[in-house]
């Protein structure tokens, strides 16, 4: 069952939310529904929510965490991102 | 860890809507299992329509439940059951259903392989004939079996077998899970639960503490199986079990009945856990507003288990488990793994246990043919 492609984060690459990902928001941040994989995700905080609302507005993960997210906060971001791209939560564009 | 705790708490304070949503479309039902929890049966003269059931459907659509977790009774017997789900899955609903599967044959098997965003569970509680009849009734066994036969030569994919741990099936944890590889299904495990015709049964029939304690070890040893995260009043024993936790009761999880009546969890089908009725001003309203549902999410009292140890892991158990045995809900879980749920069972002198309510139960023993 698992996965058998293994995609790995690239920040300097452009990314987006997956077309099969339903978000919904609530005051923690938000769900983030695999329709395919049929995984739920809970993404922790509402910037966390933005930026990956936002990623594909940026020519990549990097543009776009340095423009959201303050300094001192963004290799938590990166963490972030790396695991939401591992539940397939994002993709490349 | 700190941030998984501070998400509970989140999440014990409510979600702008459930995250698992289970809705019995029919108390109608061709078995008659001794555990059901909602005492199903005979169908209700009053279930939502057709079309009520569409505009609920819009609305769990519109308030982005991803998905919903249908049941019954024996949900296939609708006759629009297919009509319903079809209506989910097109709007991005995703559907999983329990059956006692004496309703898949060949034809239907390959209708619900045809389905996208559709998950099966079919129930059996033995993994042989005469221990799964035996809270199931006679035939019940061979008829889920074929429905997983079907499945399998459909190629419908990855369902799972749904299965509830009792004194007996507790036993037979590696068979089940050799049944499973078999079919290449996904194995679901929880908990018998004393609601609806199961409070007649699970003074005998629930597990033992020594059975609770293999069973969390099996568990642990095995993230993948499902527990609908059944057991946390077994994660008291140490390190965490798989899942959220916590009681989701009115926070993250709700049932809407098949007469539109919403109740805190699927196993507390009873009036004083009914928040309110999606025919009166919309299920999201109720979500949000009902008085029970409120008071719900405030902070918790611990009650008896405040100087427990182990209060934060098991958060005092399973609240329908507690109401259904004549405990208080500062009392510990009946289960509860230390002993203190039966000792608390023992110390009260008058146990006034609940009576299920409503009770959709048919008057006559039934037998199903095979088919």
């Amino acid at each position: 069952m698992t996965s058998s492609t293994v995609v790995a984060f690239d920040a300097s690459a452009p990314w987006q939310l997956n077309e099969q990902v339903s978000l919904r928001d609530e005051s923690f941040g938000a769900l983030a529904y695999h329709h395919g994989t049929r995984r739920l995700v809970f993404l922790k905080s509402r910037e966390l929510v933005a930026v990956v609302r936002q990623l594909s507005d940026f020519d990549s993960a990097d543009a776009a965490i340095l423009a959201l997210v303050p300094e001192g906060q963004r290799a938590r971001y990166s963490t972030a991102l790396t695991s939401l791209v591992r539940s397939e939560i994002l993709c490349e564009r | 860890m700190s941030a998984e705790s501070s998400l509970r708490n989140r999440f014990e304070r409510g979600l702008a809507a459930p995250i698992c949503l289970t809705w019995e479309l029919t108390y109608a039902c061709n078995l008659a299992c001794t555990h059901c929890l909602s005492s199903s049966g005979r169908r209700d003269p009053n279930e939502l329509s057709t079309s009520e059931a569409k505009a609920l459907i819009d609305e769990i659509a519109a308030m982005q439940i991803f998905y919903v977790n249908i049941g019954g009774g024996e949900p296939m017997i609708r006759r629009d059951f297919f009509e319903l789900i079809e209506h989910a899955v097109n709007q991005h609903v995703g559907v999983k259903f329990s059956t006692n599967g004496t309703r898949i044959d060949e034809a239907a098997a390959r209708r619900l392989a045809a389905i996208d965003y559709l998950d099966i569970q079919i129930s059996i509680d033995g993994v042989d004939a005469a221990t799964s009849n035996r809270i199931r009734g006679a035939g019940s066994y061979d008829s889920a079996r074929r429905a997983m036969d079907n499945l399998k030569a459909a190629d419908f994919g990855q369902f799972k077998i749904s299965v509830v741990m009792t004194r007996e099936s507790i036993e037979q944890l590696d068979e089940f899970e050799k049944l499973a590889a078999h079919y290449g299904a996904e194995l679901r495990l929880t908990r018998l639960r004393p609601s609806g015709r199961g409070v007649d049964v699970w003074q005998e029939l629930h597990p033992t503490l020594e059975q609770n304690r293999r069973l969390y070890k099996w568990l642990l040893a095995r993230p993948n199986v499902l527990t609908g995260d059944s057991f946390f009043h077994l994660s008291a024993l140490g390190e965490a079990l798989s899942g959220l936790n916590l009681c989701g009761a009115g926070r993250v999880v709700c049932l809407i009945d098949p007469v539109g009546e919403v109740y805190a969890c699927p196993f507390v089908i009873h009036e004083e856990f009914r928040a309110g009725n999606v025919r009166g001003s919309g299920f999201r309203d109720v979500w949000q507003n009902s008085e029970l549902f409120q008071s719900l999410r405030e902070p918790g009292n611990a009650g008896a288990c405040a100087s427990c140890g182990s209060y934060d892991a098991c958060r005092g158990g399973c609240m329908a488990a507690k109401f259904f045995t004549g405990l208080e809900m500062s009392d510990p879980d009946p289960e509860c793994v230390f002993g203190h749920g039966e000792r608390a069972l023992t110390a009260k002198k008058v146990l006034l246990r609940p009576t299920p309510s409503p009770d959709h139960s048919r008057q006559v023993p039934v037998t199903i043919s095979a088919r």
